[in-house]
């Protein structure tokens, strides 16, 4: 479609509305790369006038800085996992094993996406936190002094927030992809015997390993990023590259080392942006080329 | 259909509700509850008050609320106008430059919001543009993180738009601005007010770049939320964030009615 609506202007080339490019492209530059140049020139010179590497090394090389990566890498692996696995389920059900409320479940699931990430925190606070619903009802049921689960203020507390928040976004290029597989398909499987295992892993799962990579690696970037749910699990020992960022930069007024932390943050995530722009770019040619 | 017996089928709901319940149900009832909740030493709270709600709409909260609304509202029409001119003119680009370009206007979608909020305060607490402290960074900051998204949703909708109405109003001797004004733009009303009810949506939850940022005066909701639930106050905390969710849905519900009414029309 693209294609095609370039083709009009190249027949009559008196055309200069791509000129139109011109301010959106200022308003960005001064107001996103400008900043993001800034960033880069405040950890080589760490505020004074002398180029060095030395803040790099410095704060690379230190423990909190490499704990912080552990952290996120491992929050980020396991909820995208975890809103993988959730999100297959879910759409799997809705879209083959259909309901009556089914779309509009779907369409519930789907408005979390409007809402605030933090939202989900503290929800969880009353459920599964120290004086929360399941705490006090089994400290309550088998004559508990202390609170006996105590897994929220860990790093599982910010994965179960974030597979709860970021569902959602595997979900929907899911349903696009299950909505493209012929039905008499599967039941031409089934009635030749093949179980419903072996038909989710011959024909479901390959139809939908586009749309599974697509979300992954969407949900690989956005949990990457989660600043909201980490500071309000707020978890001593839970410190994400963002929240680190944060602490450096607005506890401590260390901006060299915040800026050292967001330039390798901002690398993490334009690296995994490419790779969900290239799971996109395959999704979409496999869907134009009808083969999801 | 992928399961036929009727056992199984039952199975796979009751796998699926409960599971949903869990995850999704459990957490929004028991918010729901705590923001009304006036005593909760228990299981379940003693009694329920609706005093919560009552704080939230006198004092500051109501002023946070307030902000929050404004900064979503001007920083989604900014970027609404500036993301449907770039994306207009990037179907008028071809090749490389546009590749590039596109890639741009999606990377701020891509950059940790916290880092957004780290350069703007490195880059705007020194000359020749001094803002920090100022209310105008915080939409700033809303501006930069929501501009990729209306640029996307624009340029989908654009995409999707076969080229014949335009091209019929051209051979008609219609000029640029009135094909635009009359043609372009109303076929493509839908995507504009879904990339605008969108982007709102995000600024009113956004947090991120706006605790970086954001001058004692100008205090959006979520950044009031979090003092609130800092403090142990996390009833109050509850019931805003309740109001903010309800706000950002009436938002986004009535959007869809208008946006509907635009796509028959």
């Amino acid at each position: 479609m693209a294609e095609l609506s370039v083709a009009v202007p190249r027949r009559a080339p008196r055309d200069f509305a791509g000129l139109w490019i011109g301010p959106p492209l200022l308003i960005l530059a001064g107001l996103f790369l400008y900043p993001l140049a800034l960033i880069l020139r405040e950890t080589l010179t760490g505020g004074t006038a002398v180029l060095s590497l030395g803040h790099f090394a410095e704060v690379l090389g230190s423990a909190l800085f490499r704990t912080a990566l552990y952290h996120t890498i491992i929050i980020a692996l396991g909820s995208t996992a975890g809103c993988l696995a959730l999100g297959f389920v879910f759409s799997l059900i809705i879209a083959f094993v259909p309901f009556p409320g089914a779309r509009l479940l779907a369409r519930l699931i789907d408005t979390f996406i409007a809402l605030p990430t933090f939202l989900i925190a503290l929800a969880l606070t009353f459920i599964y936190g120290s004086a929360g619903l399941l705490n006090e009802g089994l400290m309550r049921l088998l004559h508990l002094d202390l609170p006996p689960i105590d897994f929220l203020y860990s790093q599982w507390g910010v994965i179960l927030s974030e597979i709860t928040v970021y569902t959602p976004f595997v979900m929907r290029p899911l349903l696009a992809s299950f909505s493209l597989i012929e039905p008499a398909q599967i039941e031409v499987a089934s009635s030749l015997g093949a179980r419903p295992f072996r038909i989710i892993r011959q024909i479901i799962l390959p139809a939908a390993l586009p749309a599974l990579l697509a979300g992954g690696s969407l949900c690989l970037l956005l949990t990457v990023n989660e600043f909201g749910i980490v500071l309000f699990i707020g978890a001593k020992d839970v410190i994400t590259l963002p929240l680190l960022i944060y602490d450096k930069a607005i506890q401590e007024f260390d901006y060299t080392t915040a800026c050292v932390i967001a330039v390798a943050n901002i690398g993490l995530s334009l690296g995994l942006f490419s790779l969900y722009r290239l799971a996109v770019s395959r999704f979409e040619d496999r869907r134009h080329a009808g083969l999801v | 259909m992928l399961v036929w017996s009727r056992s199984g089928r039952r199975l796979a709901w009751f796998l699926a509700a409960l599971l949903f319940a869990v995850i999704y149900g459990l957490p929004i009832a028991m918010i729901a509850l705590a923001s009304i909740s006036g005593q909760w030493n228990g299981v379940l709270p003693s009694h329920l008050t609706l005093m919560h709600f009552a704080n939230s709409v006198q004092g500051e909260s109501g002023d946070q609320l307030r902000v929050s609304i404004m900064t979503g509202a001007i920083a989604s029409a900014v970027a609404l106008v500036s993301g449907t001119c770039a994306a207009l003119a990037l179907r008028r680009i071809a090749g490389a430059p546009k590749r590039l370009l596109d890639a741009i206007f999606f990377i701020p979608s891509a950059v940790p919001s916290v880092s957004v909020g780290l350069g703007l305060l490195v880059a705007f607490s020194q000359p020749p543009v001094l803002l920090n402290g100022t209310t105008l960074i915080v939409v700033i900051a809303h501006f930069v993180l929501i501009s990729a998204f209306t640029y996307g949703s624009v340029s989908a909708g654009l995409g999707r738009l076969a080229p014949d109405y335009e091209q019929v109003a051209e051979s008609l001797g219609a000029r640029a601005f009135y094909r635009l004004r009359r043609v372009t733009l109303p076929l493509v009303a839908p995507y504009l007010i879904a990339a605008f009810s969108l982007s709102f949506a995000f600024s009113m939850g956004e947090l991120g770049a706006t605790v970086m940022v954001y001058p004692p005066g100008w205090v959006t909701l979520p950044v009031g939320i979090f003092s609130l639930s800092d403090r142990g106050a996390i009833f109050d905390a509850a019931a805003l964030t309740i109001i903010l969710a309800v706000t950002t849905l009436i938002v986004l519900i009535g959007l869809s009615r208008v946006s509907t009414k635009a796509a028959v029309r």
